[in-house]
């Protein structure tokens, strides 16, 4: 059988160095091709706002309170260290630790119980965390206005009872009401994730080797569920920190947050350079906590 | 789990109480925002009788319907483009390795974990600086409006869709695409044959997401909107400040409404795609298929 000869060379052209350089050099480019849009949009309206607002830190206001880019200075910055200031940061930030505590301290033994039921029973248990994760915000914290509020369903039953007018709305507490009931999904759902990945023969062999149910849970099932209270941790206590709604219609005038307080400088006080070093005040704070979280959560695993 | 392992008796009847404790928390607000939106009354918290009154003030409301066109609108437009570029970002951080790689991945993953105040303010000062100098430079007088409210959104969505489509392109075999270049296809029919179809369920959730974001944005939204150009969160957050009435109960059952009918549909797409990856990923169902086929 004569098959027309075919010139191997010309099929297959041997791969060289230089070939290969080339085939990688234009793969690198078609990534970076199809990256570009985004790419650009990122830095457009991401990164490039974010320099503005460190330059705009540190610039001076005129006389009518417009902001000048000229004459930096860190007044703003040494602003950051009065009293007034301090005092809001501190209330800031008990809150949204409290708000992390109570969270973690719920959400823990929640999030265990759904991992510990039948696949079927546990997804319908997560539908059921995922409806308020989705719903919208604004909506969820509305709804502890009304509630909290003096003609609100609790305060009637107090009255009913001969007792005084409820007033638990624009305390602190109202605010840290809100807090945990708006961040708690996310606390949850890491926490389900971690303790549903677990190896679940771990704790059998604790069990085995006479360790009783408490000393298996703290040996075993809390270290391996440590990725999941890192990340429901973060979760909960970034936005806690940043929080503006919650505290602009549970809180008071006499409890404001780092987030209203941010957003008053934009839109009422306009002072924007103080603002805009309160903004990086809180990113620092967050990348901290950030960082320091991350080391911790890596040492227990 | 096994038997055996779980912890039983007095411990598991305190877990279970704590779980329906949770989802009394969870539920109880919502459920008493929805019943009151039925209210005859002009009194939030007395109730009186059933009655569609406060819907149909809202449906009459002029302010709330053209906030909620503008939050349409602007909610259409920003989750088509970021579901676009998210998804191309996504396959090239998961797919190419080229020079800036590690700091766009680091880019990308920034809008998600900065809060939306810090986000807001940088908008804000951002299109001031922009507009201040297009005027100078052009002469052209923008303004803030439902643009600028669509390029926020988007900012902030590309991220959340990048992530989402990213964990489904590595669950995936790259050796599907390598097939289908083998088999000679060029690499758009590859993309648009073998790769689209197969992260088609996490572009669809990346997309909800997106759309999710939009529809609940507040704090973003009220920094770059303009005048007359409120959404239906902004202008629902305005009107609660100063106070409760039941026609916010109305407006906040419907946006409610709407976005648990997101999460229906959203896990619905999910199920589906957890099905087919399950049948493919046991090779004793395949086995059986193959054996009943």
């Amino acid at each position: 059988m004569t098959t027309p000869a075919v010139d191997e060379t010309t099929l297959a052209t041997p791969v060289t160095p230089r070939l290969e350089r080339a085939a990688r050099r234009a793969e690198a480019r078609r990534g970076l091709l199809i990256a570009l849009p985004s790419y650009v949009y990122l830095v457009l309206l991401f990164v490039v706002p974010l320099l503005l607002v460190f330059v705009y830190s540190f610039a001076t206001r005129d006389a009518t309170g417009q902001t000048i880019l000229q004459d930096w200075n860190l007044d703003s910055y040494r602003r950051l260290f009065t009293a007034q200031v301090a005092e809001i940061f501190v209330r800031s930030l008990v809150l949204a630790l409290v708000t992390t505590l109570i969270c973690l301290a719920v959400s823990y033994p929640f999030a265990y119980y759904i991992a510990t039921r039948s696949p079927r029973v546990r997804n319908i248990l997560l539908v059921f965390v995922m409806i308020p994760f989705w719903s919208n915000f604004l909506v969820r914290t509305y709804a502890w206005r009304v509630i909290l509020g003096s003609e609100g369903p609790i305060s009637q039953v107090t009255q009913l009872l001969g007792g005084e007018p409820f007033r638990l709305l624009f305390t602190n507490s109202a605010v840290l009401i809100g807090l945990v009931y708006g961040f708690m999904p996310f606390m949850v759902l890491p926490l389900y994730a971690a303790l549903e990945r677990m190896d679940w023969r771990l704790v059998e062999a604790a069990r085995d080797l006479y360790a009783d149910g408490w000393t298996a849970f703290r040996k075993v099932t809390l270290p391996l569920s440590m990725p999941g209270v890192v990340a429901g941790s973060i979760l909960v206590f970034i936005p806690s920190l940043g929080a503006y709604v919650t505290p602009a219609l549970l809180g008071g005038a006499r409890t404001v947050l780092m987030g209203d307080y941010i957003v008053s400088q934009f839109l009422a006080a306009r002072n924007w350079p103080f603002g805009s070093a309160l903004s990086f005040a809180v990113m620092f704070v967050m990348l901290l906590a950030t960082l320091f979280y991350f080391r911790a959560g890596a040492k227990t695993l | 789990m096994k038997e055996g392992t779980a912890p039983k008796g007095p411990v598991q009847r305190l877990l279970g109480l704590n779980a329906w404790l949770v989802y009394l928390f969870f539920y109880a607000p919502i459920v008493l925002l929805i019943v009151f939106s039925f209210n005859d009354n002009d009194n939030v918290g007395i109730w009186t009788e059933p009655s569609f009154r406060w819907y149909q003030a809202m449906f009459g409301d002029d302010r709330v319907m053209g906030a909620l066109r503008n939050s349409l609108v602007v909610a259409l437009f920003s989750t088509v483009v970021s579901t676009v570029l998210g998804t191309m970002l996504a396959i090239a951080l998961e797919r190419y390795r080229f020079r800036s790689r590690a700091a766009l991945d680091g880019i990308a993953y920034l809008p998600i974990i900065i809060p939306d105040v810090t986000m807001a303010v940088m908008l804000l000062v951002f299109f001031f600086q922009a507009f201040g100098v297009l005027s100078d430079l052009f002469a052209m007088n923008l303004t803030t409006g439902l643009t600028t409210i669509a390029l926020a959104h988007i900012a902030f969505s590309i991220s959340f869709v990048a992530v989402v489509v990213r964990a489904r392109l590595s669950q995936l075999d790259s050796s599907l695409e390598e097939a289908a270049a083998d088999l000679y296809a060029n690499r758009w029919q590859a993309f648009r044959r073998v790769t689209l179809p197969l992260i088609a369920p996490g572009v669809a959730g990346g997309a909800l997401l997106a759309l999710t974001l939009s529809l609940d944005d507040v704090v973003v939204t009220q920094f770059v909107s303009g005048a007359g150009s409120t959404t239906l969160p902004v202008y629902v957050f305005g009107l609660v400040r100063r106070g409760v009435t039941p026609l916010i109960n109305a407006v906040s059952t419907v946006m409610l409404v709407a976005s648990m009918v997101l999460v229906g549909v959203s896990l619905g797409f999910q199920r589906g795609a957890e099905a087919r990856a399950q049948r493919l990923a046991d090779p004793e169902a395949v086995r059986e298929e193959i054996v009943a086929g």
